[in-house]
């Protein structure tokens, strides 16, 4: 494996201005990288390679040039999820109803990426519009963890996580609505970063919950994951639920948290994340964890959020029913696919066959449940109370944040589990997003960090660090001084300690 | 406690245009019962006075100027449609024999 693919963002973009190496060079180790060992980890949906290394190509003429770069992340590789619109390759969002879609315009996201230089490497795999904790219920195919091969990559970017794991990207793109950058992170041994909804536009962004629904950065480094949220973050006119604010300042912060002191930072622990249903090993690391942070001189409140327990709930109210209504637009009529046309079926049959042959079990079980909880007479049931609930969150939060900075928990109650185990079975699948979801409900601020590896099967662990809306900055001063805390402990880099991929 | 029949995911599906086969209907109605009966849990609040929050930063009168800004071309607009024809989306009969 080349050097070139081991390396983090920050220290490419900086090698790429001093003119160590190209960027064309960096890219192509990355491409070369992702012929030797997406066959196994299946991480890529599709491999953007001739305009990949074009992006590179017109970064390395800005450096001959003398001209300054356009960003922070000029020239580093990145691997975009498939759910965000690129135009000029296929959005498939991991389902068969938009196989071989291309869109005819660039999200913001993406758009954003390139005015700063980020050479996008590809698309990623991922659960079926996103819904789905371990990436299994992509139309494509498994990805599997780097880490164990047997084993889910976590959900719903399972692609974007196993992708900086496998080490065939430094950076990439992932999207949370429930925890699908955060649970893939932690169960990957890499750092997922939830922004602030809002804060992140949603234009592009193919939609499962709206309210829900963030695009974020993830990264094998806490600064890396910060110089590109600092890309991708701002206010976007065309995405109404946008704020209008200065993006946070998570870079400075991150810099701030390597120095390698807590003193006077208060960090809540939620009491509602222990105990049964928590893998030993995940609850060992965490404590340790936790010890760490009380030796960078933060001081350790434990904090009581008992509306936490109905987040899972509310959640499987909240999500289902926008998505019930957002996948209504997958209609067989203006794109996508289309079945059962023989000139006899009218366009309601056309459309319910085309739905039943183009979504996955887990998209029809989520649109008949949203179907299900907005329908007259169960909505002030379930819809109303789900919506009450969020009220409740939010609640819990203020009061916490009233007495700490930041809460923190494990990211997911479980390591990476195996392919396969829990497909069967809805709920257990569920459970795995138990603690990342009041951060979505409330739409705050909420990153994983990695923490370890769990004693008890080797895999690795991450600490989920939650922060209040537009605080963004304070879980990276957090995490960025936990990860140097962590790594001088560990002697060394814990996503060094992933195993080598054979090479095909 | 609530419980989800096959006549229920059978009128879901319809509402919902989704064709289901007989399989399916058995499977989803065993599931869907399994995750109202554990998201059914939020009903507890139901009578509480609590308002609800649809969106957690909540936005009001988001406005743009008025201006005129390109759009998709007609040709960009149906060049991903599954049929089309002298331009326009090819759809199938809207309209049933007795209308």
């Amino acid at each position: 494996m080349s050097e070139l693919t081991r390396l983090d963002a920050a220290d490419l973009a900086a090698r790429i201005q001093a003119r160590e190496v190209s960027a064309v060079e960096v890219t192509q180790a990355h491409l070369d990288r992702i012929a030797a060992v997406d066959a196994t980890v299946h991480a890529f949906l599709h491999v953007d390679t001739e305009r990949a290394l074009d992006a590179a190509k017109a970064v390395d003429d800005d450096v001959a040039a003398g001209r300054p770069a356009v960003s922070p992340l000029a020239g580093v590789p990145l691997a975009l999820k498939d759910v965000l619109a690129m135009q000029g390759a296929p959005t498939t969002c991991g389902s068969k109803v938009l196989e071989h879609w291309q869109p005819p315009y660039d999200a913001t996201v993406t758009r954003r990426l390139r005015e700063a230089g980020v050479v996008i490497l590809g698309k990623t795999n991922m659960d079926e519009f996103a819904m789905g904790s371990s990436t299994e219920n992509s139309a494509f195919g498994v990805t599997r963890n780097p880490w164990d091969l047997d084993r889910i990559p976590g959900g719903s970017g399972g692609g974007s996580a196993a992708a900086l794991a496998a080490f065939e990207a430094p950076l990439a793109i992932g999207t949370d609505t429930g925890g699908s950058i955060r649970q893939p992170g932690a169960v990957t041994g890499t750092v997922g970063v939830k922004p602030t909804y809002g804060t992140v536009s949603r234009f592009g962004l193919v939609a499962f919950s709206s309210s829900l629904d963030q695009a974020g950065p993830c990264a094998r480094t806490v600064l890396d994951a910060a110089l590109l949220h600092e890309v991708i973050a701002g206010h976007d006119p065309l995405d109404s639920t946008s704020i209008d604010a200065p993006v946070p300042p998570v870079v400075a912060a991150a810099r701030e948290g390597a120095t390698g002191d807590l003193t006077g930072v208060r960090v809540g622990v939620v009491t509602e994340f222990a105990g049964d249903g928590y893998q030993p090993g995940v609850s060992a690391a965490f404590e340790a964890a936790v010890a760490q942070l009380r030796e960078l001189g933060a001081e350790i409140v434990e904090v009581s959020c008992p509306s936490f327990d109905l987040a899972l709930p509310a959640y499987y109210l909240i999500a289902p029913s926008e998505a019930s209504s957002n996948l209504a637009r997958f209609d067989a009529m203006r794109y996508g696919l289309r079945v059962g046309d023989d000139g006899e079926r009218s366009a309601e049959e056309v459309m319910s066959l085309t739905r039943a042959a183009g979504f996955g079990a887990e998209v029809k079980r989520r649109i008949m449940l949203g179907t299900y909880a907005l329908s007259a007479g169960y909505y002030d049931a379930y819809y109303g109370s789900a919506q009450k609930v969020r009220t409740l969150i939010m609640r819990d939060f203020e009061a916490a944040f009233g007495r700490v900075d930041v809460l923190v928990s494990p990211t997911t109650p479980t390591t990476a589990f195996r392919i396969g185990e829990r497909v069967d079975d809805p709920m257990a699948m569920y459970r795995a997003d138990l603690c990342t979801i009041p951060s979505n409900l409330a739409g705050n601020a909420a990153l994983s960090v990695p923490c370890g590896l769990s004693g008890d099967d080797g895999l690795p662990v991450g600490l989920q660090i939650m922060s209040p809306a537009l605080q963004d900055h304070r879980g990276y001063r957090v995490a960025a001084a936990y990860e140097v805390a962590r790594d001088a402990a560990q002697g060394g880099s814990l996503i060094t300690r992933v195993p080598e991929l054979e090479v095909v | 406690m609530p419980s989800i029949s096959r006549g229920e995911v059978e009128h879901l599906a319809r509402l919902a245009r989704l064709a289901v086969t007989e399989d399916e209907v058995d499977r989803f109605a065993a599931q869907l019962d399994q995750i109202v009966q554990a998201v059914a849990q939020v009903g507890q609040v139901a009578d509480q006075d609590i308002p609800p929050t649809s969106h957690a930063v909540p936005l009001t009168n988001v406005f743009r100027r008025d201006d005129v800004r390109p759009g998709l071309s007609q040709q960009q607009a149906v060049a991903a449609a599954p049929a089309a024809e002298d331009g326009r989306f090819r759809v199938p009969r809207i309209l049933g024999e007795e209308a």
